[in-house]
């Protein structure tokens, strides 16, 4: 039983992508091929351990959910010629247990990704659709209610069947945009997981690991796209400081104070690979300045010390390409260091005070800055800001210890 | 759209609003997210609730009162207050909620308010 069960789960993992995009692109309709897939692996649990585990367990999942999908095509009256169609559409490529399935899974990504598609489900609908991630894990990874999440999840899909959106790379004309939002989607993924750095709570544990898996998925499919390089490398800089990121009594550790011999060396020299092979196109774009600038941290590791005018120049270069939030109090944090915290400062109050309502990073740094200018009453009414505002427990120990320094 | 985050703590978080040792980071934590909370214009009422044996529970059945003593359930984790914000969807309301300090000791329940 549990060798099957082993099989079953294995080639669920592997190939679930693979499975959904084949039969999705065929069906044109996502969530009947997931539908379809479920059923075929609850299937394969029943009879494998019966009659063993088939040589390719892909082609028989496979075989086993285009019947499901026809079945549920003659249960649900579909026009005996739309039927027909259809199941010489799924016979063209299936059947022989040698063929191998073409990967699928970019057109997949870029259905997902699709602007008919609103932006807030597009990393929800990739992480189902291509990993298989059940909508209540994706829902606490976003802090959005389970219910929601599913409901969100099933309409999108409804979206893609009812509008024809089509299953294909786009053309070269729209493909930078269309690369973007999916580049943006998976980056969305990572992100969730960054603030949870201990991963006490599996809940919470964010989705690192699954969006990495797509980093590098994307960056195999679109060799000749940089900014999938970036974005990977970008994850990698990142992920390789997450031992670092608390020291042994779980205490938040800050970058610059970080104990470098705790970063991971693979993760490291993977992404100095892949920002590498981004350069080697000479298309800079706002992904591989983001991993440029992280590159530049891990230098430290090398040198032990950091080029904090060379992070600067790297950020204004990125403001330029994209002037977010994050990247103007990261310009302002790289300027403190290099420059001092008056020019940092001034970089802050020019962002609007709306923006920053609820952005715990630009009271943290606000509060740095004017505790290093000798503003207590000041620094401290940020860093308060900053607590409220942090969701992690270690975060606001960090930070309360710096108010109470501030005088 | 007005939310109630309704807040859980645990025994021991109870004991730290006392406790010489860990009452400044306890409250301080409060006080710094019905801080950021006020300064983000969200926040439109709430209050701190003693602990729980301060309850005091009553119900009326055929006629008769019954007064007991003590919260009207008995959970590991008991209400200890409550904000009332004004924020334009659920989603916002939950990333507010997950910065309560509560979230990562006890639990926080976001309900949203009948319009009255």
């Amino acid at each position: 039983m549990s060798a099957a069960h082993d099989a079953a789960a294995l080639a669920a993992r592997g190939a679930y992508g693979r499975l959904v995009a084949w039969l999705a692109a065929r069906w044109r309709d996502v969530a009947a091929a997931e539908d379809a897939l479920g059923d075929a692996l609850l299937a394969a649990l029943e009879t494998w351990p019966r009659d063993g585990v088939p040589d390719r367990p892909e082609a028989w999942l496979y075989a086993a959910a285009r019947r499901r999908l026809l079945d549920a095509a003659r249960r649900a009256g579909v026009r005996a010629g739309a039927a027909a169609d259809l199941r010489i559409a799924m016979d063209e490529t299936a059947g022989a247990p040698q063929t191998i399935f073409p990967d699928e899974r970019l057109k997949l990504l870029f259905v997902c990704a699709h602007p008919a598609i609103d932006e807030t489900v597009r990393t929800p609908l990739m992480l189902q659709a291509v990993l298989g991630l059940d909508a209540a894990r994706i829902a606490a990874a976003f802090v959005v209610a389970p219910a929601t999440m599913g409901q969100r999840l099933v309409r999108a899909k409804a979206k893609i069947r009812d509008a024809g959106i089509r299953f294909e790379v786009p053309e070269a004309r729209e493909l930078p945009d269309r690369v973007e939002a999916v580049l943006d989607a998976v980056y969305a993924a990572y992100g969730t997981g960054w603030e949870d750095v201990a991963g006490a709570d599996p809940r919470r544990r964010g989705l690192a690991e699954e969006a990495i898996f797509l980093g590098r998925l994307i960056a195999r499919l679109l060799p000749d796209e940089p900014e999938a390089l970036g974005l990977l490398a970008l994850m990698l800089h990142c992920e390789a400081r997450r031992a670092a990121r608390r020291d042994a009594a779980g205490r938040y550790v800050p970058l610059s104070e970080q104990d470098t011999a705790r970063w991971s060396r693979p993760m490291l020299e993977e992404a100095e690979r892949s920002l590498e092979a981004a350069a080697a196109h000479a298309a800079p774009g706002r992904f591989q300045l983001e991993a440029a600038i992280q590159s530049a941290h891990a230098q430290r590791a090398l040198t032990g010390h950091t080029d904090w005018d060379a992070i600067a120049l790297l950020y204004e270069w990125l403001l330029r390409l994209a002037p977010t939030l994050g990247a103007r109090v990261g310009h302002a944090a790289a300027l403190a260091e290099a420059r001092g915290a008056v020019p940092a400062l001034a970089v802050l109050d020019e962002i609007s005070h709306g923006d920053v309502a609820s952005y715990q990073p630009y009271w943290a740094l606000r509060g740095h800055l004017l505790a290093a200018l000798g503003r207590g009453a000041d620094a401290r009414d940020a860093y308060t800001r900053a607590i409220g505002l942090s969701e992690d427990p270690a975060a606001r120990d960090f930070l309360r210890a710096r108010a109470d320094a501030a005088g | 759209m007005k939310y109630t985050i309704l807040i859980y703590e645990s025994d021991t978080d109870f004991k730290a609003r006392t406790d010489e040792a860990r009452k400044a980071a306890y409250w301080g934590a409060y006080r710094a997210y019905t801080t950021a909370l006020r300064e983000a214009g969200v926040m439109t009422g709430g209050a701190p609730l003693q602990p729980s044996h301060a309850g005091t529970t009553l119900r009326q059945r055929d006629g008769k009162r019954h007064v007991q003593d003590g919260p009207y359930a008995d959970t590991k984790e008991q209400l200890g207050g409550f904000y009332e914000i004004d924020v334009p969807d659920l989603d916002t309301a939950l990333s507010w909620a997950a910065r309560c300090p509560a979230a990562s000791s006890g639990a926080v329940e976001v309900r949203p308010n009948l319009p009255m």
